[in-house]
């Protein structure tokens, strides 16, 4: 299958690329990895007149330690984040929601942050950066600005990108000492989360101190599930404390039907999944 | 009109530099210009790895990537792998452990193992079916495939392989 044909564009640095952002009008669609784009453009799902490559800005791909938190570059790899040493010793989670996604030559060449700006719900990230409260932070005509992962899922493939913007790096807050676990349910290999959950878990004497929990698939957006952090708070690190917390898991989510699916079985593998995913993070 | 743009691109170790469209795949310029057939086209959705290539190393899908990103680097493909009419170890893996059938995904099984075996030397079973989820095989149900991955793994492998008569390589 062949794509339509576009202009192309590769710059080398931020700079560059919002300048040719700014020129090239409003058909113009950014290539990170390519691993989304790529199929939707040959099966002319998209064709935009232009496309602007981001691969070759060297500044974009990387991850740095940034004293509370990790700096990570957008166009860093899923195979990079999932075996990079400061995403292992401070944010388990993102290393194992990455390792999940799609298959090994999908995660070699497709990049985090292209896959938080193309915001599938079924995604893997969306939910971890969301759990751990993590900051975008996007290059655009009139200079940096910075958005939080609460506001930057906006619905189906839509994020607080504006038009002329890029998505730079991604701040994730630290979280050294926490038991991580990303539980994905799918039927076959390689095939986008049913649905997934992200939980981490500070543990302290016993008792789980501290709980933060993510959602895949479970509306239009990533979700947190705030009743099952509230419940678990506080609680002795028993399987059936934590169960009972999980199942608030499918309060105040809206997943949809489809053939993998309906929204009841969703909101049944949501307790379920939260369930595992948490024993799992508390290394139960 | 889109304008064409010029790349340079190591392939298998010769270099070349062409025109090309930025909508043409690098599988369509691995095989259509540069005549490098043994890398096929399955799904064409980045679904069966048939096209697996090495960029840089490491595995990629070719049909999900355009020819234009490649510029400046280095791909390696199934013809790549023999060196000096001797086939590489997952080669002969694959050859002695008959792990194909048909014979389809097979370049791309070979390009994937490879690059496993490069990043995780001493592979689990397990490790080596997930290492292989992104290649499909409707031929042998895997078991073979996964027992060749062992073979070259181990070093058990024949390394006199000179006479080999298996398809698609130099």
């Amino acid at each position: 299958m062949i794509p339509s044909a576009f202009d192309y564009a590769a710059p080398a640095t931020v700079a560059e690329a919002l300048s040719v952002l700014a020129d090239a009008g409003d058909d113009v669609k950014l290539l990170a990895g390519g691993q989304s784009l790529i199929p939707v453009m040959k099966l002319r799902l998209a064709d935009p007149a232009m496309v602007v490559d981001l691969g070759r800005i060297g500044e974009l791909s990387g991850v740095r330690d940034d004293g509370d938190a990790l700096l990570i570059g957008a166009m860093t790899t899923h195979h990079q984040v999932a075996t990079d040493p400061l995403v292992a010793a401070h944010l388990p989670l993102l290393a194992k929601a990455a390792a999940t996604v799609a298959d090994p030559q999908v995660r070699h060449r497709g990049t985090f942050g292209g896959a938080l700006v193309h915001a599938d719900p079924a995604g893997d990230l969306p939910a971890a950066v969301l759990a751990a409260d993590a900051t975008f932070i996007l290059a655009g005509p009139g200079g940096e600005r910075r958005v939080e992962a609460a506001d930057f899922f906006q619905g189906y493939f839509t994020t607080a990108v504006a038009e002329g913007e890029i998505l730079t790096h991604i701040r994730v807050p630290k979280y050294t000492g926490w038991g991580a676990h990303y539980e994905k349910f799918t039927r076959v290999a390689q095939q986008w989360s049913i649905v997934a959950v992200a939980a981490m878990v500070r543990v302290e004497d016993g008792t789980i101190a501290e709980a933060r929990i993510g959602l895949t698939n479970m509306g239009s957006t990533p979700l947190r599930a705030a009743a099952v952090e509230q419940a678990l708070a506080g609680t002795p690190l028993t399987r059936e404390a934590i169960a009972a917390a999980s199942a608030h898991a499918a309060e105040g989510t809206d997943p949809a039907s489809d053939l993998n699916g309906d929204a009841s079985y969703r909101r049944h593998l949501a307790e379920v999944l939260t369930r595992r995913a948490v024993i799992a993070a508390a290394g139960l | 009109m889109a304008s064409s743009k010029t790349i340079t691109v190591e392939v298998d170790d010769v270099s070349y530099t062409d025109d090309v469209e930025p909508r043409l795949l690098l599988v369509q310029y691995l095989r259509e210009r540069l005549g490098k057939t043994g890398t096929l086209i399955g799904c064409d959705t980045t679904n069966c790895g048939a096209c697996t290539v090495h960029l840089d190393g490491v595995s990629v899908k070719s049909c999900t990537m355009f020819a234009v990103q490649a510029d400046g680097h280095s791909v390696t493909t199934i013809e790549g792998l023999a060196r000096d009419g001797k086939l590489a170890p997952i080669q002969q893996a694959f050859h002695e452990c008959h792990a194909l059938q048909c014979g389809f995904c097979t370049p791309g099984m070979i390009m994937q193992s490879a690059s496993l075996l490069n990043e995780n030397p001493h592979p689990s079973e397990q490790e080596i079916r997930d290492g292989l989820e992104g290649n499909l095989c409707r031929c042998t149900g895997y078991q073979n495939i996964v027992a060749a991955v062992q073979a070259a793994a181990e070093g058990t492998v024949s390394s006199d392989s000179g006479a080999s008569e298996s398809a698609g390589v130099a």
